[in-house]
């Protein structure tokens, strides 16, 4: 693929044609019972053709974050995305980063699209909110269980938490959740600090202040009423309900939630203006914690946050269950509602029952939260089966009309020569399908339309390599030579012709690959690999089946049909001929 | 068929051809027209820019009752914009409603089924928000810078310079003639004309390689020899290439045909379409821009080389000389027989005798 090397002697083999003829031949068996061994025959193919739905979303950095949108954080964000939309009961959704900026969701038709449509582009908002009241999730039996007091006034200000000893209280066996039994949770989480250090509770602990506090102001308002009763009447087994409790909240007025404890497990909140956002979190992460033995999240706050932060643990470790307790919301739902032991500052943990999978989940879920990571619907693209089928279709009418133009014209242009040309297509066609067929499993390869148009569009560059090659070897029969030197002394021309042009095909399709996205990029892949399956086929099959047929009668004796008859192509007079013919082997093919 | 293999055998030997580089004025001149007139089409009328680059949604509505000016009542109506409806080959209707956002069109998309009488999941929709368009663009001049300077410092390693210059300059004449026919035309320019443009960059110097691969090998020794200028040698690879050059844009047009025919008959307006039409442009632009272009730019910068111009001095001199000597002018008629055979292989001949 390089710049074109002096070649040592002819290769592919003037003399061991068969070589590389079994080399390809290898190859094609090969790859294609691989390709019947996997089980894909058909490459796999995209939103457009199958049908389904494509949503384009592209990150946009708030102004002065620009560095926010990079690998770690898309990443981050298409695992979200994807437990978002797989979360909704789509079945092989697939989400991907595309370029630095943009992420691709394909949702495969059948499946709840519309909603997915909604939950896919909305940005994840992630809040801390005081927890002011718990219940079970299940049906709103008895509102009495709510108990009205707690948000409307300031009732729980108890001085029994100024004790500091609740800072050891980390590990789940020893909370005191484990009494309150109105919320039906098997196991609470608990937030404090990494390493315990009880001097820094003791210090803000003194006073249970109620000023300030969130349940304070709303309490007369009719707001709260209303509130109340949403959160009375809220049944988050339903999913409907569930979805919606959180929606469209403004962060800093009071909310009703649901949140799911254990898997199944749901529990209802009614919880308070939100006190810390997602973007104070620095950083967090699920991590094993060697000297206890089990997972943990950690967090890292920033500055601003760390204050805030620090505000509210300081406040909320006075109180009792459930009103120490934080609620992590992400997009209205409550993902973890730990208690406060402590005052908290710049880190903290979250311990709990966590497993290894849930502890990294919230670790990404705060710091996915933390980022300024907005995204922008770019293109929603919905496609009907019934259209991908008939477009799909139209692609293939097309080639095959592609095809059969290009060959007709090769037959009628070379004669015999389009046999090899015809075989070497052939070749081209079969390796591109099955390869084609291959990456769908191997690297998540979709056939699209702009696939299909590439694929149709390299039979022009295939058919163009030949056409070098054939030209070259008329030029050289034209000089007076017969078929098997001219077929050799054509060739390390043509090559460094035919390399020369596809690299620059091929350079022109990876830069495309590389640059753009969605459709382009589709394109520029089938363009980069037929160029490349073009010089395999050049090489290891046109050029060994030339050398092989030129020393056939119909061929080495240019026959009128063999598109190779010295006499058509005006040759010149034999005078030449018998000067060459003497020493065609000793010609040097390589040089010029 | 065999007059054409006759004509290729005639003009291998250069007993015919076209003076390309005589005439290179001319053709500089036409190509400066075109990119002029090219410029003014773009800067008066602008490019019909399509729903991709204005934000916006295309719907593609199964075979209904439903007629194609109730369909745009109704689109109208529901969106309260501009709708623009086809009928398709297959009896569908595409709708067009620009200048909406994508929330906006999955109303436009609900009200649509419901005025229509058809299920909404029978109704495709392509809904772009308007800065996606611009996205693709902007991805896509960057594509088109990175691979122009890769493919400058490829060419000048590969080739010379001079060379990739003139590759430059003729893909850019290809870029702006096709662009300007969009613009003449009023085709609707979308992500697949896009992408029908990007692949022109690969195909236009794809054509303009081969010549130039054919040139290298006739000037290769062209010091050493008093028969041709450069010129006289670049105009015989243009002629040499010449049925080669026909022969790989024909065959490369073809199945673009193909695509083109089937994306207009078939399917109506698409992305088919898109694709096909911009690079049945460019493909005609490219190879006109390699035949008439690029390789007469080469000789012109050629000639400007000290060597290739002492050369020249000595070429003329020497035909000057054998004209006052009387001698036949065979080699000064630089397409007759003789020298056609001869004057490409000079060089290599000169090779075999120093290594023989």
């Amino acid at each position: 693929m390089a710049a074109p090397k002096k070649g040592r002697g002819p290769a592919g083999g003037q003399s061991r044609p068969g070589r590389a003829l079994a080399i390809i031949l290898i190859a094609m068996v090969a790859l294609t019972g691989g390709m019947f061994w996997s089980g894909h025959t058909t490459p796999r193919l995209g939103i457009d053709l199958a049908g389904g739905t494509s949503i384009t979303l592209k990150a946009k950095a708030e102004p002065g974050q620009e560095s926010a949108v990079n690998e770690t954080n898309m990443n981050t964000a298409v695992g979200i995305i994807e437990r978002r939309v797989n979360g909704l009961g789509v079945s092989e959704a697939e989400v991907q980063t595309q370029g630095r900026e943009n992420i691709i969701v394909n949702i495969p038709r059948g499946t709840n699209e519309k909603q997915a449509r909604e939950q896919v582009g909305t940005t994840a908002q992630l809040y801390f909110r005081p927890v002011l009241t718990v219940a079970d999730g299940a049906p709103p039996a008895a509102p009495s269980a709510t108990p009205s007091g707690s948000a409307s006034g300031t009732p729980s200000a108890k001085p029994s938490a100024s004790s500091s000893t609740g800072a050891s209280v980390g590990d789940k066996s020893a909370t005191p959740t484990a009494t309150a039994t109105t919320q039906g949770r098997a196991v609470s989480e608990a937030l404090k600090a990494p390493s315990p250090t009880p001097t820094a509770t003791a210090s803000s602990s003194a006073k249970p202040k109620p000023t300030g506090t969130p349940q304070a102001t709303p309490s007369a308002d009719d707001a709260t009423a209303a509130l109340q009763q949403k959160f009375a009447t809220l049944n988050c087994l339903d999913p409907k309900q569930r979805a919606a409790a959180g929606q469209g909240v403004k962060p800093n007025e009071p909310t009703v939630a649901c949140g799911e404890d254990n898997p199944g497990v749901w529990a209802k909140y009614l919880l308070g203006p939100a006190e810390v956002e997602g973007k104070d979190v620095d950083d967090a992460k699920g991590q094993f914690d060697q000297q206890r033995g089990m997972w943990i999240v950690t967090m890292d706050f920033t500055d601003e946050g760390s204050k805030k932060f620090q505000s509210i643990t300081g406040k909320l470790s006075q109180q009792a269950d459930p009103q120490n307790r934080f609620a992590i919301v992400l997009d209205g739902q409550v993902v973890s509602a730990p208690s406060v032991r402590q005052t908290l500052s710049a880190s903290a943990e979250i311990s709990g029952n966590f497993n290894q999978e849930s502890a990294q989940d919230l670790g990404n879920i705060l710091s996915y939260g933390a980022l300024p990571l907005t995204f922008e619907t770019q293109s929603v693209d919905t496609v009907t089966a019934a259209l991908g089928g008939d477009q799909l279709e139209a692609g293939l009418i097309a080639g095959a009309i592609g095809l059969g133009l290009v060959i007709i014209y090769l037959v009628a242009y070379y004669r015999g020569l389009s046999l090899i040309a015809i075989l070497s297509l052939g070749v081209s066609a079969l390796l591109t399908y099955v390869i084609m067929a291959l990456l769908g499993p191997a690297i998540g390869f979709a056939l699209n339309l702009p696939a299909v148009c590439g694929a149709i569009v390299a039979i022009g560059i295939t058919a163009d390599s030949f056409i070098v090659y054939f030209e070259r070897i008329r030029d050289e029969l034209r000089e007076g030579r017969t078929l098997r030197p001219a077929a050799e002394r054509a060739w390390p021309r043509a090559r460094r012709t035919i390399l020369v042009s596809d690299f620059v095909s091929f350079l022109a399709a990876a830069v495309l690959f590389i640059v753009t996205v969605g459709k382009v990029q589709g394109f520029a892949f089938t363009l980069g690999l037929t160029t490349l399956l073009d010089i395999v086929v050049v090489f290891l099959f046109t050029k060994p089946i030339m050398t092989m047929l030129a020393r056939t009668k119909f061929f080495g004796n240019g026959h009128p049909w063999s598109g190779l008859d010295p006499k058509r192509l005006g040759a010149k007079p034999p005078l030449r001929r018998t000067r060459r013919a003497t020493a065609p082997a000793a010609a040097d093919p390589k040089e010029a | 068929m065999s007059k054409l293999g006759d004509l290729g055998a005639r003009l291998h030997r250069g007993e015919v051809g076209y003076d390309f580089i005589g005439n290179r004025k001319i053709w500089y001149g036409l190509s400066i027209l075109i990119t002029i007139t090219a410029i003014v089409a773009l800067a008066v009328r602008g490019l019909n820019m399509g729903i991709e680059f204005q934000g916006g949604a295309v719907f593609t509505t199964p075979k209904s009752e439903v007629s194609v000016s109730q369909a745009q009542e109704y689109a109208e109506e529901a969106s309260g914009h501009d709708a623009i409806v086809q009928q398709l080959g297959n009896g569908s209707l595409r709708i067009q409603v620009g200048g909406l956002d994508t929330a906006q069109s999955d109303q436009v998309r609900e009200e649509l089924a419901k005025d229509m009488n058809v299920p909404e999941d029978k109704i495709a929709a392509e809904l772009v928000g308007p800065s996606w368009g611009e996205q693709i663009a902007t991805k896509a001049w960057t594509g088109l810078g990175i691979f122009m300077i890769l493919v400058v410092i490829y060419l000048a390693i590969a080739f010379e310079w001079r060379m990739a210059i003139a590759a430059l300059i003729a893909l850019i004449h290809d870029l702006t003639i096709t662009v300007g026919i969009y613009s003449l035309v009023g085709f609707e320019v979308t992500v697949g004309t896009v992408i029908g443009l990007l692949t022109i960059l690969g195909y236009s110097l794809y054509d303009t390689v081969v010549v130039f691969d054919s040139l290298k090998e006739q000037t290769k020794d062209i010091t050493k020899q008093t028969r041709f200028t450069y010129s006289e040698l670049a105009n015989r690879s243009i002629n040499g290439t010449l049925v080669r050059s026909i022969n790989t844009t024909v065959v490369a047009l073809l199945p673009v045909a193909g695509l083109l025919f089937i994306g207009g008959g078939v399917l109506g307006a698409g992305m088919l379409n898109d694709i096909s039409l911009s690079l049945f442009v460019g493909l005609a632009a490219g190879a006109y821009s390699s035949i008439f272009i690029a390789t007469p730019l080469v000789a012109d910068l050629k000639e400007r080389e000290p060597a290739i111009k002492a050369l020249k001095k000595r070429v003329l001199a020497k035909r000057a000389s054998a004209a006052a000597k009387g001698e036949p002018l065979d080699a000064v008629d630089e397409l007759s027989a003789e020298a056609a055979v001869v004057g490409p292989r000079a060089g290599r001949h000169g090779a075999q005798e120093h290594r023989g």
